[in-house]
């Protein structure tokens, strides 16, 4: 889940200043490739991209995260630690990784060539030939069952992922991308191997290219790395989000001092027409660090948390839209309430004409921050050929933000927030939580 | 192998030809102000950072954390510019800005589009000397780096293990005490407190200016003198030293926490970079840790979470560029079945290892072509690249350190590696800490809200 948000909070910019170019073609396989040439230092980050991600684990969930785990444990003629030596002597920076929405493996090399090559036939055979070898399964299984365990050590986690059941229920984006004890613990080397034999195919493929290349120099990256890969079929699309009827609230009870709060339920897509109207609503809301209005309302007027913030996380489908904080396990009454008022008010009432104003001045002054690393911008690239976006998408980005209006982002947050279904959860200590009377005034 | 070495070496500097190294350009302003500029032009932004020569390890007992606090507190308004208009004004200015508190430095930047410079030298400025600390901010902020910790530490079981584990390994350095401070002197900091310590540490003889990015050199040093430049100076007292006594045997504890696996966390008492009596011992420990930790091909992962499987994750740390000695670290949370005592006797195998045999030259070339790969990564951010500069200028380095690096890991032998595991990682500098899983008994209620939303 992390991992995802990490994409999904990759705000939409545009390159008015700079000659960032996207350019997009197809394999002879038909997987797209999208390519920014970016010279200014002899290097490149390179992305396969699948969708594949821990949406498609069915009832065997961890199946994506483990098969994407597995990829550089063994492939080709290789073992693990080849498949290291091999990226690591020439310096290269290689990992695999899975969301809700898709599974990736992205390499970071210098571009001199005799480097280059050795790192990126390393990849291509990791990408194509990987083994699935019982004795790897075995022991990446039992790391990702550690990792399961650690994060029930962790308040954040266990109300994160409670959160995610309890707004999400029986669809794919409920569970955690790593999976559960239950359903980890039963997976088998043999349902890796399908996972990546239905999923790993060029239709279901693209590839983000950012660095010193020259056009030929990423179409032959490209070729090379994808051709042996199977034409395959695209997946049919993840099932629809179903919207909660009532709104929930559960406590799980836990030897913290903090209590971890959580307020939301499904959210926005990507291609959500209310984007921008909830993006820049969120900015304001939540969203712009230490000059949001939860920020200033929980912490820097109250000293109750010493993070408060809000998110929406576009995904394929609704995402999470997430309010939340960390609170001193009597005060979580008192702090539940700002965070609940504070959002009613701002939904009710959208934005005053200074916020709104101040908030078009952050986002679009701080435009060209938003993609100034090679590797943001392959984020961006990423995001924008995953998810279908239109190309000119980084090109519109700021007159979009400069057209909200307070009634435009009022009508689009009232659209998805709708607060008499908002679900809760509660992470924490409740023997040191005052009842809610006492607290409230 | 000889061949293959020579040949990836004439690679390396065909590669590193490619790219004209950056560096650096220093001024010191008559008030002491050390001002450090480093162009990059891939972008028109920039990164603007202040850092003063002050830590958690410059604090005394009693008032630990006291400079965490007063980071905080920075945040709280001037004269001219009243609380909560700094953020504001950065904010509206398309910025991003924050600030952070380490053993041997504060420090504070804003990200803004190159143009924007002025209004962060401006603000920051303002603030190193005429700070309103008053007692009402400081109520609630307490209230705020209390939740902190309680986040960071307090519900953290790693996090609470390695806060119990350096107030054990360290007699006499500072490093004995968190970042963040003890709870009870969280609780007990007055104004007073905070404004002595401003006054002590708050003045540009005692800071040094970084600005990496889309800007040009001589302006930067011109708007640092138009801001910076009237501000007065400090007559700053040394520190004093605070040097760690010598460990005259093993050390052991265990944590017991809610925890559900447990962990192992082993430090030897290291020099480092400013401490060593020869330099390449320090550059002799930073490539060790890399034979162990530096990658997936490395020992730890290869050995021992692969190979042995004793490990479900096992880690090295070592950063060179302290202040005062630190510890090199070890930590391994042990896989299924295998016990603390299991995973404790193969991380000492491994530095055995390390004492008797010479590391391989495919490990060392690997790690040079690591680090030399790394100097050009790390140029695709300025964030990264300022930091650098700042943190080596302020534990008194001196930036220039950072252009040395390649060289200086690039002169480290094998027979250097050993000799340094020989003199250091061994057991009367050893410090162990057990982490002790306690039950965590979660249960879940679930209720209907009765009413929606508020």
């Amino acid at each position: 889940m992390l991992r995802l948000i990490g994409i999904c909070f990759l705000l939409l910019s545009q390159f008015a200043y700079a000659a960032a170019k996207i350019e997009i073609w197809r394999t002879a396989q038909g997987s797209k490739v999208f390519f920014v040439q970016a010279d200014a230092l002899p290097m490149a980050d390179i992305q396969v991209i699948f969708d594949a991600g821990s949406a498609r684990d069915g009832e065997q969930f961890g199946l994506a995260a483990l098969t994407s785990a597995l990829l550089d444990t063994g492939a080709g003629q290789w073992n693990a630690d080849q498949i290291a030596q091999r990226f690591e002597s020439v310096g290269a920076n290689f990992g695999t990784g899975v969301s809700s929405d898709n599974a990736s493996l992205s390499l970071r090399t210098l571009t001199d060539a005799a480097l280059f090559d050795k790192a990126l036939e390393t990849m291509r055979v990791i990408l194509t030939q990987p083994k699935f070898a019982q004795a790897d399964f075995k022991r990446e299984q039992n790391r990702t069952l550690a990792g399961i365990k650690q994060r029930e050590e962790s308040p954040a986690e266990v109300a994160s992922e409670a959160f995610s059941n309890m707004i999400y229920g029986s669809h794919p984006y409920a569970h955690p991308d790593s999976g559960v004890m239950a359903t980890v613990s039963k997976l088998k080397s043999a349902d890796l191997q399908k996972f990546y034999k239905q999923y790993y195919v060029a239709n279901n493929a693209m590839v983000v290219i950012v660095g010193n290349l020259n056009k030929q120099q990423a179409e032959a990256t490209a070729n090379k790395l994808l051709a042996d890969l199977p034409t395959g079929t695209k997946p049919a699309p993840i099932p629809d989000v179903v919207m909660l009827a009532k709104a929930n609230q559960q406590h799980i009870e836990f030897p913290s001092t903090q209590t971890h709060v959580l307020v939301g339920m499904p959210g926005t897509w990507r291609k959500d027409p209310d984007y921008f109207d909830l993006y820049i609503g969120n900015h304001i809301l939540g969203g712009s660090g230490l000059v949001s209005k939860l920020f200033v309302e929980v912490r820097e007027k109250r000293g109750l948390a010493y993070s408060a913030s809000s998110a929406f996380a576009p995904m394929l489908k609704p995402g999470p839209f997430i309010a939340s904080l960390q609170t001193r396990n009597d005060q979580t009454n008192q702090a539940l309430e700002v965070l609940n008022t504070t959002l009613a008010d701002f939904v009710k009432n959208g934005p005053t004409q200074a916020e709104l104003d101040a908030a078009k001045k952050n986002i679009i002054g701080g435009f060209p921050m938003r993609f100034d690393t090679n590797k943001e911008l392959a984020g961006y690239v990423a995001m924008i050929g995953f998810y279908d976006m239109p190309l000119d998408y980084l090109d519109t980005f700021r007159q979009k933000i400069e057209a909200t209006t307070i009634d435009s982002i009022k009508a689009a947050l009232q659209r998805k927030i709708n607060t008499s279904l908002l679900q809760t959860v509660t992470v924490g200590n409740s023997s040191k939580t005052l009842a809610p009377k006492q607290q409230l005034h | 192998m000889i061949s293959r070495l020579i040949s990836l070496t004439v690679l390396w500097s065909a590669a590193f030809a490619a790219i004209a190294e950056p560096t650096a350009v220093e001024r010191k302003l008559a008030n002491g102000l050390k001002v450090l500029v480093q162009e990059d032009h891939r972008s028109p932004v920039m990164v603007s950072q202040v850092w003063y020569k002050v830590g958690s390890s410059y604090e005394p007992g009693g008032i630990t954390g006291i400079s965490h606090m007063l980071e905080h507190m920075m945040f709280k308004g001037t004269d001219k510019h009243p609380a909560g208009q700094f953020s504001k004004i950065i904010a509206e200015n398309g910025g991003d800005e924050n600030a952070f508190t380490g053993q041997d430095y504060t420090a504070y930047f804003q990200t803004m589009a190159a143009d924007k410079l002025e209004v962060s030298l401006e603000l920051e400025a303002d603030r190193m000397r005429n700070l309103h600390l008053l007692p009402e901010e400081l109520k609630k902020e307490l209230e705020v780096v209390t939740e902190e910790r309680r986040m960071r530490t307090e519900d953290n079981p790693q996090g609470k293990m390695q806060e119990h584990f350096n107030a054990m390994a360290y007699s006499s350095s500072p490093y004995k005490h968190p970042v963040i401070g003890w709870p009870a002197d969280i609780a007990a900091y007055t104004v007073e407190d905070l404004q002595a310590w401003y006054q002590r540490w708050y003045a540009p003889n005692n800071a040094t200016l970084v600005v990496v990015g889309d800007v040009k050199t001589d302006d930067v040093f011109k708007l640092a003198e138009k801001y910076f430049g009237p501000l007065k100076p400090s007559d700053i007292k040394p520190l004093k030293p605070q040097t760690e006594i010598e460990q005259l045997g093993l050390r052991r504890m265990t944590v017991k926490v809610p925890a559900k696996l447990p962990s192992i966390l082993m430090g030897y008492k290291v020099p480092v970079l400013k401490t060593a009596q020869n330099e390449w011992e320090a550059y002799a420990l930073e490539v060790l840790a890399g034979v162990l930790d530096g990658g997936s091909s490395a020992r730890l992962s290869s050995g021992l979470v692969r190979g042995k499987q004793i490990a479900v994750s096992a880690g090295a740390g070592y950063g060179l560029t302290s202040r005062l000695s630190d510890l090199f670290e070890l930590e391994a949370t042990p896989a299924e079945g295998k016990t603390l005592a299991d995973m404790e006797k193969a991380l000492k195998e491994e530095v055995v290892k390390l004492q008797k045999t010479l590391i391989s030259p495919d490990e060392l070339q690997r790690i040079k072509a690591q680090v030399l790969a790394g100097k050009v990564y790390e140029r695709d951010s300025n964030f990264y690249q300022a930091m650098q500069l700042g943190i080596l200028e302020t534990v008194g380095l001196g930036w220039q350190k950072a252009d040395e690096y390649v060289n200086k890991i690039n002169q480290v032998t094998a027979a250097q590696v050993q000799e340094v595991a020989k003199k250091y990682l061994i057991a009367d500098r050893l410090n162990i800490a057990y982490l002790e899983p306690l039950p965590i008994n979660s249960t879940v209620n679930n209720a209907a809200t009765k009413k929606g939303g508020v």
